[in-house]
Parts: structure tokens; sequence; C-alpha cells
């Protein structure tokens, strides 16, 4: 017994020790650059002049008009995220549910299905821009063949948000992979049961598959709008914002204030407050989960 | 009855599956006909399906007229360091996180968990200034030196899920040995978890290999460019050569697709392990 308490009082010791990568990792480029940020976000700082503190100056540039891309940056953004993480998560899930039949070649579709998120965006870029090329790509070919209209697809202002969420879809593999897991703990005998019910397909959607695997769905949505708030490379590659600011991503805006025209203190500001709206919505998220995310152990 | 309506859904369901199985191949297939196609072939319509001739010379023009060998060198420095650090920190980290008993251990695990929600944009410029303070920019330190510092949250966080399904009665057992955590660790959790530490390695390789974002602030010379940036610049060079950007592209695409047929079962588990425990 004694041995056994020293050993639990040494432990305390190295455990700090053990995790001391984690924690050094977390307070220095994690913590210390948030704090930086922070401070950065009050001033004028702009590389190649000294910092000067201008209290909230820049947060009251973005949000009194004068700045017409920042509300221009944020609009993009909603539109696609709330027209992609929805659509992702249903296409997603309903695969899935299909995956999770007895099916024949499940591996194969499962791979297939997954190829496409292990693609380097830089290069899935450049695929997509080929197939969507307005006169010469295969998309439009296809469309005039069939004598229907064409689409300028990522050229024109109205069509450029729907088309990078119809590419997002392209990727919808990894999540479904995620659903494809939690579907498959869920016990045969629960859709038995409401066999027996005389219950139908949609019964056990609704009764048995959604409720149980809710906390997936659950965690799916978050990932997805934490990912869609800070979508990049695409409108980096592809559209450099345009046409007419149209895919003006606000991680892109964020990007060209800071490395474009070197405005540092300025796209701190605008880091937080994407940081801001980010923690609105998982808290939103967490705050509705109570009533709709289901816990098979009872608990929150 | 029953039967009859069965076999539609069956009809359906294996239709719905594999029209989006070719939406899904379809890309990579588009991307290796082009590749392998000259202009004249590329621009016919209607499209040609197969290259004719077969093309090769797309797949020379990188390598000469821009420095894809060097790329290649640059992205395998990169992502060997980053291996290293994910691989030693992440493992010894996580190992506290999950098997050792210490003052507001749980706590902290959490501080390090929520990070995971911050958007990269709020580090992104401030860690740009240190570095650039310290003289690093236009090197791989700010690119590879963050990996040892416990390799991820996400990495921890998987590992950590893994080491407790681990029986605890090993640990007292090499106690009762006169053995300590180091022992433990070396010895019995490493060796155990080899398939775990595997999919982070596949996940790392794929990561790095893949980032964009981190070589574009951090990379200025040319010859310090890894793949994904120097495609990028390719890009801008040859805009209308379809033919050359598809083959630069599938050269920067194809050690992925590699790496994922030979861990694809890891890959697999990998994903689902996160997804379980949400």
């Amino acid at each position: 017994m004694q041995s056994l308490s020293s050993i639990r009082k040494k432990e305390n010791g190295l455990g700090w020790l053990f995790a001391a990568p984690a924690i050094l990792g977390f307070v220095i480029f994690v913590l210390g650059p948030m704090i930086a940020s922070l401070w950065f976000s009050l001033t004028d700082y702009k590389v190649a002049s000294q910092a000067h503190f201008i209290g909230l100056d820049n947060y009251v540039h973005l949000f009194d008009g004068t700045d017409q891309f920042f509300y221009k940056s944020l609009g993009v953004t909603f539109y696609y995220v709330f027209l992609s993480v929805p659509l992702q998560i249903i296409v997603a899930f309903f695969l899935a549910i299909l995956l999770n039949q007895k099916v024949k070649g499940l591996a194969f579709f499962r791979t297939v299905f997954y190829l496409p998120t292990i693609v380097p965006l830089i290069a899935s870029s450049m695929i997509w821009m080929w197939l969507f090329d307005p006169d010469l790509g295969l998309l439009n070919v296809v469309l005039r063949a069939l004598h229907l209209p064409e689409s300028q697809w990522i050229y024109s202002e109205g069509s450029v948000v729907p088309t990078l969420v119809l590419m997002s879809l392209w990727t919808v593999g990894g999540t479904m992979i995620i659903f494809l897991a939690g579907l498959q703990d869920i016990p045969r005998h629960y859709y038995e049961a409401i066999e027996i019910d005389g219950g139908n397909a949609l019964h056990k959607l609704v009764y048995i598959t959604i409720p149980l695997t809710s906390p997936t769905i659950f965690f799916n949505t978050i990932m997805g709008f934490i990912g869609g708030f800070q979508v990049f490379v695409q409108p980096y590659v592809m559209t450099q914002g345009g046409p007419n600011n149209s895919s003006l991503f606000y991680t892109f805006y964020l990007f060209r204030e800071a490395f474009t025209f070197s405005n540092m203190g300025y796209a701190c500001a605008i880091a937080w407050v994407l940081f801001i709206v980010v923690l609105i919505f998982t808290a939103f998220l967490f705050k509705t989960a109570r009533k709709w995310v289901y816990y098979e152990g009872g608990g929150a | 009855m029953k039967n009859r309506g069965l076999s539609w859904g069956r009809i359906l369901l294996y239709t719905v599956l594999i029209v989006g199985s070719l939406f899904c191949m379809f890309p990579f297939y588009w991307l290796v006909r082009s590749s392998m196609m000259d202009l004249s072939q590329i621009f016919l319509i209607p499209p040609k399906w197969i290259p004719e001739p077969f093309v090769l010379e797309n797949f020379l023009q990188p390598f000469e007229e821009l420095s894809f060998g060097r790329y290649f060198v640059n992205t395998f420095i990169v992502v060997a360091g980053t291996l290293a650090g994910v691989l030693l920190s992440s493992t010894i980290s996580a190992y506290s996180f999950a098997r050792m008993r210490w003052n507001g251990r749980d706590k902290v695990f959490a501080v390090l968990l929520s990070s995971m929600m911050l958007p990269f944009a709020v580090t992104l410029i401030p860690s740009f200034i240190g570095w650039q303070a310290l003289g690093m920019v236009n090197s791989y330190v700010p690119l590879v030196l963050p990996s040892f510092f416990g390799g991820g949250v996400f990495n921890i966080f998987l590992l950590r899920q893994f080491y407790m399904t681990l029986p605890r009665e090993l640990d007292e057992a090499v106690f009762v040995d006169g053995g300590n955590h180091f022992t433990i660790f070396t010895r019995i959790i490493l060796p155990l978890s080899r398939s775990a530490i595997l999919v982070i390695g596949l996940f790392t390789f794929l990561n790095t290999w893949n980032d964009f974002m981190g070589p574009l602030v951090y990379l200025n010379d040319e010859s310090k460019f890894t793949l994904a940036i120097g495609l990028q610049q390719f890009q801008g060079i040859y805009s209308a050569q379809w033919g050359v950007l598809m083959a630069a592209s599938l050269i920067v695409v194809l050690p992925a697709i590699i790496l994922f047929a030979i861990g694809q079962k890891y890959f697999m588990e990998g994903i689902a392990l996160t997804g379980i425990k949400g």
C-alpha cells in the first residue's frame, strides 16, 4: 500500500512532465498568439511602422459600414455555410444509411466515396476549374450536348457560391464514414422491435436511426460549421474572391488584409470577429443539442 | 408482394450508389485522361474519352521548366520533420492524459480540446509576426517545429481514446516488477498501440503533404517551395495549358493515393474511431 501511494505522489509531477510538450505547445502556439492577436487588434500595426494603440477603432471601422468588404465577405461566407453544411450532412447521412444495408461491394463503395477527401485541395481546385471552364470544360460541353442551358459556374456572380457548394459535396466521404461508424453501433434488436410493432422504414428512421445517431449528427454539424467558416484555398486558387467579390470568403478577405495590404492590426480584429461568430454558433448548437441530441447513457 | 418491393428498393439503392461513385471517380478519370493529351486533343468537341495518341511530354514540363524535383525534396523535408514531431510528442502527452493521475489533468485536457474549435485565423497573424521577429520566416522551422509540441490536439485525443481501452492491470504488473511509467510507456503502451500510431502517422503525412496555407505564408523563395505552392505557381504560368496543369496535379495527387491504398484499412478505422466518441 505504501509503495502505491508514493507512486501516486510521484505521478503528479511525472504527469505534468509527460504532458509538458502539449501544455507548452498550447501556451506558445495558441494562448500566446491569442493574447497577442487581441492586443494587435487594438492597434494600427502595419509591419512597416510601430504599432499604436487605437482602442476599438478597428472594430468600429469594421462595423460602421466604411469597409464594404467586411459585410460582403460575411454575407458570402454565411451563404456558403448555410447552403453547404446542411446539404453535406443530409447527403453524407443518406449515403451512410445506404451503405449500412446489406450491400455487395461495401468496401469498394466506402473507398470510392472516401477517396476525394485525400486529394490535396490545391489539386482538386485545379481539376474542378478545368471541369467548370465555361467554353471548354466538360460540364458545359455536356449541357450543350443535352441542349440544356449552360452555366458560367465559378465565373459569374450568381453561380460561383452554389458551384463551390457542389464541389464541396465531392468530399462528403469523410463525414459519411463517421456516420457509418455511428450507424453500425445501433443494436439490431431495436429495429426488430419496431418490425414486431408493425413499423415501416420511415418509423425506423425517425424513432431509431436519427435519435441514436444524433450525437454523430451533432459532431458532424459542428465540424462542418467550423470548417465552412474557414474555407480559403478554393477562393484563393480558383476565383481570387471574384467575380466582383462574389466569392470573397471571410478568411480570404482576412488573408488579403494581412498579407497583401499588411494591415496586421486590422486583420487581427477581423480574425476576432470570426472567432466570436464561430463561438456564438457552437454555443447555439450546444444549447439546442440538449433538446435533440440523445445520449444513451442518459446524461447531459 | 414484400419481396417485389424489396427488389425495387435494391435497384434504387444500387442506382444511387453507382451514380454517386461515378460523381466521385469522374474527376479522377478526367484528370488522368487530360494529363495525357496535347492541346489539339484536349480542346476537341465532342471530347475524346481516351487520349490518342498518349502524350507523356506533359509530365516532363513540371520537372524541366519548374523545379518539381526540388519541390518534392522540400515537401519530404517538411513531411519527415512534422512526422517525427507528431509521433514523438503526441504519444507521450497522450499517455499522460490517458494513464497517469495528476491534479488538474482533466481540466487541462478540456482546455486543450477546446482549442480545436479556435479558427486558425486567430493565431495565424501573431504567429507570423513572431516567427518574423525571430528571423525564421522563409525557413521550414515555422512549419515543422510546432509539431514537436504535443503534435496536435486531435492526435492526442485519438491516442488517448485508444490508450484508455488498454487494461490497467498491465500497469500494475509492471509496478510490481519494479518498473516505472517510462517502462510502461515504451514496453507496453507503444507496442500495443501500433495501429493507432499508424493512423496518426498516415493522417499527419496527408495533412502535411496537402498543406497549402502554411507554406504559402512562410515560404518566399521559389527554391524552398513545397509541391502545393509549386503547383499553384504553375497554374499562374500555364493558365490555359490544361494538359500540363493536369499532369502536374496528378504528380501531386499520386503519392497521396498510393499512401491511401497502402494504409486504407487504418484510415477507415481511424476516421470511425474519431467520430464515435465525439
